[in-house]
């Protein structure tokens, strides 16, 4: 069985930039780290392998150079093998001509029997990648998923919904998106850092994808930032101090009385 | 593609069950907002079986309801929904899609936009018109909510958005609007998938849904325990209030992640939002700033969380709200 997560390397807490001038955003390079949910799909990929025989988890990741640290991450985690996929030409892309070169790898690698993808990323927060990779691959998509129960040649999923979660059985290959309650990933072992320090990871460009830089990066992205700005807060406030009269709760009442609410 | 071809607003209707679910009439009021500044018409699409009261879509401001409604549209399955829409905006040439930011608006929109190799720009709380370029222009929070970013899709159509619910009001009734409903037929092979829906389990955890709910009292670390917490729980009972939390709660395991309110949890605008030692971070703030009036209580009198407080208590919540629930009690006692 071959298990495909997509991990993305975002920026730690707070150190991200924005390029004014593009209006994309302008990775430090320090303190980065795996996209959080994306640990949780990686550890999934992993509790499946231990419960099929002959898994192989791939884990792969777009971004630049600096982002085979993530790849080695996730094979210390146990994780198999690593790909990056890097490139100038892959600059700036949007959730659309991201997901045109994670299909690609997906592809050159010969299909997947099971992607995963974080339900989002931290950065972009945009949750769109998953299911366009599917549409892309043509692969059947759980997303929101915070249960894989194996059953043979299928799956039982459940997806987490606005008042609650549904239940779906779907046949491999299919790619889910994965929230938090999912599980909990756990931590590198000795062995796996010492495998993740010797592991080759291939990084893949274009050429070997098979990809036209006219659909890439920027200029394969259909939409543009126009401008960022500080979002507006402000308020008249009232702040009253709580002490020990009582005015203060007798303040919230009445609120609560001209809302109509007691 | 003639970007000329496209024209019209369209909006992807939110169903349950096959009943148009509220955050539909948000949508209409943005779509109607959107169709009066490009002078152009309103289409409503609505993906399902036979879903009823379509009516009610042209009374909030729908010209034209297109009902793409087939077996397979039943339950919800993201292949066979999103193929449908692709299809429909396929057809009717929308120069703008907007689907609600909703777990179902989240998985087909994105779908579609691949199929249809045009942009989309996910979890909008603000949406314009560029009166020069006839443009949409679509405003998101981005990094972790600490910046608003607005963008545009210029070169390929439609251009596509999802917009969380609660970042507009309801579009006014109006029984005495006209228009059309257009039933659509598509052939059963655009719908195949090999997946099954087996059932859906209803959050027993979650007696009322913090989305739909007036009031919302809500709890963050500052609670200190799940003890603390049911402080919280208490209170929202009492009020007949949906329960929210902070991330920090959620992470700490005093509440589950379906109450979290944020950039990473739901968007709420409820009528009061009481926020009970939540220090209001950006990213907290991103999910409740556009509530009517926010209730404050926090300990630290410079706590971000005042910033956007109509009425702030400082003092520590752990008093105040004891305090509160025993007011409350002894009132309802004499009512
Ligand atoms: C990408 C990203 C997404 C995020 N998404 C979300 C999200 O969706 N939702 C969310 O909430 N957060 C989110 N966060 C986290 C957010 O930045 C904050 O860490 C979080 O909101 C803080 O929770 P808190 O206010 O409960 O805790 P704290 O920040 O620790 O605040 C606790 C507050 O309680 C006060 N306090 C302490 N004791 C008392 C007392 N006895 N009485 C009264 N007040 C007291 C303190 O003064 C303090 O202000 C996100 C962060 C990132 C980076
Ligand atoms: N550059 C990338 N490299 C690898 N995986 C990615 C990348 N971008 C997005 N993903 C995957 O898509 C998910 C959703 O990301 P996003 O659409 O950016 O919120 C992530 O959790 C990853 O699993």
């Amino acid at each position: 069985m071959k298990i495909m997560v997509f991990i993305k390397q975002v920026p730690g807490t707070d150190n991200v930039k924005m390029n004014p001038e593009t209006g994309t955003m302008v990775r430090t390079g320090s303190n980065n780290v795996i996209n959080p949910l994306d640990e949780n799909a990686l550890e999934e990929a992993l509790s499946i392998k231990r419960q099929v025989q002959d898994a192989v988890v791939t884990a792969i990741s777009m971004g630049p150079l600096s982002a085979r640290k993530a790849l080695n991450e996730a094979i210390a985690l146990g994780a198999d093998a690593g790909v990056l996929l890097s490139s100038r030409a892959f600059a700036g892309s949007d959730t659309i001509a991201t997901a045109r070169v994670l299909s690609a790898a997906v592809r050159k690698l010969g299909g997947a029997d099971l992607v995963l993808c974080g339900e989002r990323a931290t950065d972009g927060e945009t949750g769109q990648t998953g299911p366009m990779i599917a549409e892309m691959l043509g692969l059947p998509v759980i997303t929101f998923v915070k249960r894989i129960q194996m059953n043979g040649d299928r799956a039982v999923v459940e997806r987490m919904v606005e008042n609650g979660f549904e239940r779906v059985e779907v046949p491999f290959p299919f790619l889910a998106t994965v929230i938090k309650d999912i599980n909990e990933p756990s931590f590198p072992t000795l062995a796996g850092k010492l495998r993740a320090g010797k592991a080759e990871v291939p990084v893949w460009g274009p050429v070997e994808l098979g990809l036209d830089n006219g659909k890439l990066g920027l200029a394969g992205s259909p939409t543009r930032v126009v401008k960022v700005f500080s979002p507006k807060l402000a308020r008249n406030t009232r702040l009253l101090k709580q002490d020990g009269s009582g005015q203060a709760v007798r303040e919230l009442l009445k609120v609560l009385r001209e809302k109509e609410v007691i | 593609m003639s970007l000329q071809e496209y024209r019209g607003v369209m909006v992807v209707a939110e169903q349950k069950n096959n009943k148009i679910h509220s955050t539909t009439y948000e949508l209409l009021n943005w779509g109607r907002g959107l169709a009066d500044k490009l002078d152009c018409g309103l289409y409503c699409a609505v993906l399902g079986n036979n879903v009823q009261e379509l009516d009610e879509l042209i009374f909030r401001g729908a010209d034209r309801v297109y009902h793409v409604s087939s077996p397979c549209l039943e339950n919800f399955l993201a292949r066979p929904y999103a193929a449908a829409l692709a299809r429909l905006v396929e057809e009717e040439k929308p120069e703008i899609v907007v689907a609600a930011a909703t777990t179902t608006g989240r998985t087909i929109m994105p779908m579609a936009a691949a199929r249809l190799e045009t942009g989309l720009t996910a979890d909008c709380t603000g949406l314009d018109i560029d009166p020069v370029e006839r443009i949409l222009l679509q405003t998101r929070p981005a990094i972790g909510g600490n910046i608003m970013a607005t963008i545009k899709t210029p070169f390929t159509r439609p251009q596509m958005a999802t917009v969380r619910p609660r970042s507009a009001r309801q579009a006014a009734r109006d029984t005495a609007r006209r228009g059309e409903i257009v039933a659509k037929h598509y052939d059963g092979a655009l719908f195949s998938t090999p997946e099954n829906f087996l059932a859906f389990v209803k959050d027993t955890t979650q007696d009322v849904n913090i989305q739909d709910a007036d009031i919302i009292v809500a709890g963050g670390k500052g609670m200190k325990n799940r003890e603390g917490f049911k402080l919280v729980e208490e209170l929202a009972s009492l009020l007949g209030a949906g329960v929210g939390a902070s991330r920090d709660a959620v992470d700490l395991g005093w509440v589950p992640y379906s109450h979290q309110v944020g950039l990473s949890g739901k968007t709420v605008a409820p009528k009061i939002y009481i926020a009970l030692g939540i220090s209001g971070k950006i990213q907290h703030l991103a999910g409740m700033q556009t509530s009517e009036y926010i209730v404050a209580v926090n300990k630290d009198p410079e706590a971000q969380i005042f910033k956007v407080a109509d009425l702030g208590i400082v003092g520590d919540a752990l008093e105040v709200v004891p305090q509160l629930i025993d007011q409350l009690k002894s009132i309802k006692a004499n009512a």
